[in-house]
């Protein structure tokens, strides 16, 4: 017919014929009829009128045109959720870069004994060992201000700086005393312009603080503070060693704090003191020398301890470098040969801690002259003497560059606040100001994947811990337990929801009454539609403690009703041949929806005698006591029984299709040929539907693995990596709705959680994609048998 | 019988009634779960008897024990031993019942599991009296005495024949108190607000303090605060007026208790309660569970905002996803060239419907709270930053998401009702010299508005039911103000609003007390799912509908 119409419209036949031809389709089409009146009337008066056809011609077009590029937006929109989720995560992807922004002469006179940045890297302090804070801005070098500090012009020896961002520095003394210096950058907008004002404090006191009451240098200088005590560790010029705490002492009648001064005792140092370094919880100080030995050393109530001895790089190599990371629990040795080890105290079964070998970087390779931590993350900056300068990431176990910044060995190195400029001093004098493009430094593959060993922590491990109170704290990002959690959750509820859909399918299509048919199927499809929130608040708040009070019964179930439905089946087969046949073929399922009621209240009701008889009376404590298996009220059972039951209704759904639209004849050649029904089934029907099913399963797995609020209300969601039934877990996407709100926007962790929800598109993209492809194919096979 | 046995097996008729008993067991659990919800749900506004009984506690003291029965089960005795409690040898098991002795302000715990064996004396006196109060929860016991002003004027009997229209007269009182603090006092600080930001918006465009706006605004101001004053002035005498009366009841310890009737939203005795008083009771609460605010930190009341919150959203959502999902699918089918590309997206479209929703939440924080929202704040609303106009979530940004999220719903159902339609149809058509457009607006799309509609009944349940990307871009637990009110622009979609199905997570999880909060939830679990399982029967009815009307036609 199709064929006619284009020949007519071809031929342009009068209009007024082909009305009457089309009065064909009048009963059913008003609408055209009316339209065909329309131009009938028009041909009829002889006038159409050629403007009226070229506005109709443009209204067709401007649709055409109107509709492509609707269509093709909504279609752009919905792909740019992807390319949306890929530029946010980009960025985590990005490598590091640096560029240079000035290189000067040293501002001010003297050696340099340390260099601090302000936090926007407009302005950098230089103290000198002629006695002077040199502030100067960090563009050009100009210096700013001089301040000579309060001690005598020459006499300044050592300085160590204080936590990185703590503005302060500890200078060493040639009379035997101490100087703990506090650098300001004050900010101010006069007639809105920011302006920086150095300053400089002495929060102990001008006086310096007498470490050595002979009078000796200080040559060497560690220390820390806390709020009631300062703890200074120091050498003399020939190695002698003094540690010494100044508790804080506040007076009642004025805010006056004294200084209570204590010395304590030292034994046992038989190496020569090159590097001091105390830390910040005051619980634990090192000693170590050049040779790379190192004394470890605890510090209590009852005074110092030597816990251990440590040989920090391997023989042959002398340390040239050592520092704090951020948080002072890890130790960066730098050595000759241009690695960095990372060392941390792990605590033992014996709750002793041992410093341990954590993980070595080996990127440059002239001697590492200078480590610097970033005052907010896990990062140090390396410069050496080939006057390279590294970047690298400790948790991350990541070099994210190595770059040429000075042509002569880099002696001092300093990172801005930010991170994002840092000074480097080259052993001719000159300052080196650099920029740096390092965002996201502490995501790698290893970091995301693989298993790390975080600080504080006994051995490396698979840790998701994003977020904490204290700002030295180091963020734990392995999706490697999310992805678990999501998998074991996946798994559990395809267990529980495949037999029981396919099972469900084949009956439901092969054998079942065409009129239960057309109830059963909109019912368990409606299922589909439940919101998921209502079955994970069943989950939790109903399933939960019913499962934990009735566990032997539920696992009583799964023996009783198979059994029970087979030994029904049987006595049903063997019943008289007219009672039988009063309930028709295809209704068997009708039949047992009263006795599966039935053995499920017979499952439960043996639950307490069960639990009585083989656990006495306690199985969660039975399991503990005896198989060593925790018990969660709100575990992966739960997990899998509520989220199986909102796949059942896809796989069943999409299995059911596949098998019902087996052709007919198939099946009737098979029977015709003598096989059972069962056999036609098992070796024809299923056979050729089994693509079918395998879509309908995958398409399962991705709602699965995508489902969110069933796992956040019916789990703990703590990511532990256990897959025992009975213990909890944390998902991919449970983790996004737990922690997306509060994710500062732009934070490695907001990225790292839209890699996640990249991940999981991705996931369920490719599975259903692939689902899809194989039931078209299998549309396909149908068509042509 | 054995042989039988045997052969039964090899027929393979066994696994066919596995097969069965699969499907009887879905079908018992879609049941179960519907009926546990149902009952649960309704159950709830029915006016439950007061128990009385004499509690013997476990040392061997008495105390009295009033209370609503919530639940009961039975534990194995062994289980409790472990937890302390002194049990005679030879029981097994126990029952043990979940009492609701409410009195927050005296007991603490609302909450309270007694063991059945150690109740004494249970009965269920009719002068037993249920309050249901703006705090502490609900209080159970006997009324001693009505007062007025402080001083008592009913006792015993008396009281509570004087007690109900003490009571009417409070709420009336509430009501207008409410009434003011809500449409007319929210009025005006919805003003001055506006105000605010103008000014701020004049200081941003640095407009010299001379300019006679700043004046107009402070004149403005002026007569706002005026009119505000008044308005303290009146319910600062409502609240007096509210606060005379109080009522003194006696608590299962037998302390009195004086409970100030501006608290109290009803009292009723539900032991002395016929059935169709209860039947009446039972509608009232009812029409207070969808018609009100909810009070108590959620755990009582009603549920009116998250009802309003979830239909405005899914009205905006239906206004930005049809046309769009019809546009789509009109160019994919009619105009689109059909080949490889065409079937490439088809395919994409249709698996857009399985990505996680949690996918889509991130997608619409990321891209339209903070990309979008963020540089619409920059651009036109300079004077309220820092404070987010529309670079947080709101109603808007939740309805794009949850639009986006259903679009390829509306989609494929469009795109299957196109293809339904004849060949023949567009032909004649075409034939009669009826441009495509014209043929397409005239013909093809009327035949399909009912496939559409389908997609648009799906996309809607399915929004109605979906909390995970809410989550990221809007749904509060408690929103302050209503998206649509008397102030214009009327519709706020910058407003944070509440949702159903948010409000079930939020109250079953996140609520402190649980126990009070569970019948709330689950009767909020049951409108909703009778909303979504309406809805989608309503497109199922539709399409099979369809079918039957091109059958006619595809011959």
């Amino acid at each position: 017919m199709s064929l006619g119409f284009t020949a007519i419209r071809l031929l342009g036949v009068d209009k007024l014929r082909l009305v009457i031809y089309l009065s064909y389709f009048r009963h059913m089409m008003p609408v055209m009829t009316s339209l065909a009146k329309s131009s009938t009337r028009h041909s009829l008066s002889g006038s159409t009128s050629s403007r009226r056809h070229r506005w109709r011609m443009l209204k067709d077009k401007l649709a055409r045109h109107g509709v492509a590029i609707g269509g093709i937006g909504v279609i752009i929109a919905i792909v740019l959720i992807f390319f949306y989720l890929l530029y946010v995560v980009f960025p985590l992807f990005v490598p590091a870069s640096i560029e240079k922004i000035a290189d000067y002469p040293l501002p001010g006179e003297g050696r340099t004994l340390g260099l601090d940045i302000e936090e926007q890297s407009g302005m950098a302090v230089r103290y000198t060992d002629a006695g002077q804070a040199v502030f100067f801005t960090t563009a050009d070098g100009m210096p700013i201000e001089e301040i000579p500090l309060s001690v005598a012009a020459g006499n300044t020896h050592a300085l160590m700086p204080g936590i990185a961002g703590s503005n302060r520095v500890m200078l060493g003394l040639e009379q035997g005393g101490v100087l703990l210096v506090k650098h300001g950058f004050r900010v101010s907008y006069p007639n809105d312009v920011r302006t920086i004002t150095p300053q400089i404090e002495y929060p102990f006191g001008t006086e310096p603080l007498v470490i050595f009451e002979d009078g000796r240098t200080v040559a060497k200088v560690a220390f820390q503070e806390t709020e009631d005590a300062l703890q200074v560790l120091a050498a003399d010029g020939e190695g002698k060693l003094a540690l010494v705490r100044f508790a804080k002492e506040t007076s009642f009648l004025s805010d006056e704090v004294t200084l209570e001064r204590e010395m304590l005792e030292l034994d046992g140092v038989d190496i020569r003191p090159d590097y001091l370094l105390i830390a910040p919880d005051l619980r634990r100080f090192y000693i170590a020398s050049v040779q790379g030995a190192l004394l470890h050393f605890g510090l209590d109530d009852d005074g110092a301890r030597l816990l251990e001895r440590v040989a920090l790089l391997p023989k042959g190599q002398s340390l040239s470098s050592l520092r704090l990371l951020l948080g002072g629990i890890s130790l960066m040795a730098g050595s000759s040969d241009g690695r960095v080890v990372q060392w941390f105290p792990v605590r033992d079964e014996h709750n002793q801690y041992h410093l341990t070998r954590i993980r070595e970087f080996h990127s440059q390779d002239k001697t590492i002259s200078a480590i610097a931590s970033e005052a907010r993350r896990k990062g140090f900056l390396v410069g050496d003497e080939s006057g390279k300068v590294g970047i690298y990431h400790s948790t991350a176990h990541r070099n994210l560059l190595v770059e040429q910044v000075a042509d002569n060995p880099i002696v001092t190195i300093v990172n801005a606040p930010r991170s994002d400029t840092f000074l480097a001093e080259d052993s001719k004098g000159r300052l080196h100001f650099w920029r740096v493009h390092n965002e996201h430094p502490e995501i790698s593959w290893s970091a995301l994947w693989g298993k790390v060993h975080y600080e504080g922590y006994g051995e490396p491990g698979y840790t998701w811990q994003s977020s904490s109170a204290s700002n030295d704290f180091e963020p734990k990002f392995s999706l490697t337990p999310l992805a678990f959690g999501t998998l074991k959750a996946a798994f559990y509820a395809m267990l529980f929801a495949v037999p029981l859909a396919i099972l469900g399918a084949i009956f439901t299509a092969y054998f079942m009454a065409p009129r239960m048919r057309s109830v059963v199927k909109p019912t368990i499809e409606i299922m589909e539609a439940l919101p998921t929130v209502i079955l994970g608040f069943l989950a939790g708040l109903w399933l939960a403690p019913v499962l934990e009070s009735h566990l032997p019964g539920v696992f009583a179930m799964l023996m009783v009703l198979p059994l029970g439905i087979l030994f029904f089946a049987f006595a049903w087969h063997n019943l008289p041949r007219d009672l039988r046949t009063r309930v028709p073929d295809g209704w068997e399922a009708a039949l047992l929806i009263p006795v599966i009621i039935l053995l499920v209240w017979f499952s439960f009701s043996i639950s307490l005698p069960l639990e009585k008889m083989l656990f006495d009376g306690d199985m969660r404590k039975w399991m503990y006591d005896s198989l060593g298996i925790g018990f969660d009220q709100r575990n992966a059972l739960v997990v899998g029984l509520a989220m199986g039951f909102a796949v059942i209704p896809t796989i069943f759904s999409i299995a059911e299709d596949a098998i019902f639209s087996v052709p007919r004849h198939l099946s009737f050649g098979s029977l015709a040929l003598g096989a059972t029904p069962w056999q036609t089934l098992m070796r024809v029907v299923i056979l050729t539907a089994s693509p079918g099913i395998f879509s309908a399963i995958m398409i399962g797995v991705g709602r699965a693995v995508g489902e969110t609020m069933i796992v956040l209300m019916a789990t703990g969601n703590t990511p532990v990596m256990d897959f025992s039934i009975f213990q909890g877990m944390r998902t991919l996407s449970a983790n996004i709705a737990v922690e997306m709100p509060e994710s500062e926007v732009a934070s490695s962790h907001y990225r790292v959680l839209f890699l996640a929800a990249l991940v999981l598109f991705l996931f369920t993209f490719v599975f259903n994609t692939l689902a899809e492809i194989v039931r078209q194919r299998l549309r396909r096979k149908y068509s042509s048998l | 019988m054995k042989n039988n046995l045997k052969n039964w097996f090899r027929s393979g008729s066994p696994w066919v009634w596995l097969n069965a008993g699969a499907v009887s067991t879905s079908i018992i659990m879609v049941a179960a779960l519907l009926i546990l919800i149902a009952s649960r749900g309704l159950g709830h506004f029915w006016a439950k008897p007061i128990m009385e009984a004499d509690y013997l506690e476990t040392d061997g003291s008495v105390s009295r024990l009033i209370g609503e029965i919530h639940g009961s089960e039975i534990v194995p005795a062994a289980r409790l031993r472990e937890g302390g409690m002194v049990l005679p040898q030879d029981i097994d098991t126990v029952k043990r019942l979940l009492v609701k002795t409410g009195n927050r302000d005296t007991g603490g715990l609302d909450f309270r599991w007694v063991l059945e064996r150690q109740l004494r004396d249970v009965g269920t006196p009719e002068k037993l009296m249920t309050l249901e109060r703006y705090e502490w929860g609900n209080f159970y016991g006997y009324l001693k005495e009505v007062s007025k002003g402080g001083e008592a004027i009913a006792s015993g009997d008396a009281a509570w024949e004087a007690l109900q229209p003490l009571i009417e007269r409070v709420t009336t009182l509430r009501d207008e108190i409410k009434r003011i603090e809500r449409n007319e006092i929210g009025a005006i600080n919805y003003q001055l607000e506006r105000l605010r930001l103008a000014e701020r918006r004049l200081e941003l465009d640095e407009v010299d303090r001379d300019d006679p706006r700043y004046a107009e605004i402070a004149a403005e101001r002026a007569a706002q605060e005026l009119e505000y004053q008044g308005l303290q002035q009146q319910l600062h005498d409502l609240y007096r007026e509210i606060g005379r009366d109080s009522l003194t009841g006696i608590v299962m310890d037998g302390r009195e208790v004086v409970v100030p009737l501006s608290s109290v939203v009803r009292a009723y005795r539900p032991n002395e309660m016929g059935f169709f008083t209860k039947i009446g009771f039972y509608f009232a609460k009812l029409w207070e569970f969808v018609s009100d605010d909810p009070r108590e930190a959620n755990t009582e009341g009603g549920i009116f905002p998250a009802i309003f919150g979830t239909v405005l959203m899914v009205i905006l959502m239906s206004i930005f996803v049809t046309p769009f999902g019809v546009v789509a699918a009109v160019y994919l089918r009619e105009y689109a060239k059909q080949g490889p590309l065409t079937r490439l997206i088809r395919i994409a479209v249709n698996n857009l419907a399985g990505v996680p929703s949690i996918v889509y939440g991130v997608f619409g924080l990321g891209f339209f709270v903070y990309f979008l929202g963020g540089n619409i704040d920059q651009l036109f609303f300079p004077e309220a930053l820092p404070a987010p106009t529309f670079g947080t979530g709101g109603l808007l940004w939740a309805s794009l998401t949850l639009a986006i999220l259903t679009v390829p719903v509306v989609i494929v159902a469009t795109e299957e009702g196109l293809s339904r339609i004849p060949r023949s149809i567009r032909e004649g058509s075409l034939a009669l010299g009826a441009t495509k457009a014209e043929t397409l607006w005239r013909t093809v799309l009327p035949m399909a508005s009912p496939a559409m509609m389908t997609g648009l009944i799906l996309a809607v349940a399915r929004a109605a039911g979906e909390v995970a990307p809410l989550m990221l871009v809007g749904v509060v637990k408690l929103a302050p103000s209503l998206g649509l009110d008397g102030n214009a622009p009327f519709l706020h979609l910058d407003r944070k609003f509440m949702h159903l199905g948010f409000h079930i997570y939020d109250v079953g999880f996140q609520s402190p007390n649980v126990e009070a909060a569970r019948p709330l939830v689950y009767a909020t679990a049951l409108l909703l799912v009778v909303v979504i399982i309406l809805l989608n029967l309503a497109a199922i009815a539709i399409r099979n509908h369809l079918r039957e009307k091109y059958r006619a036609l595809e011959h």
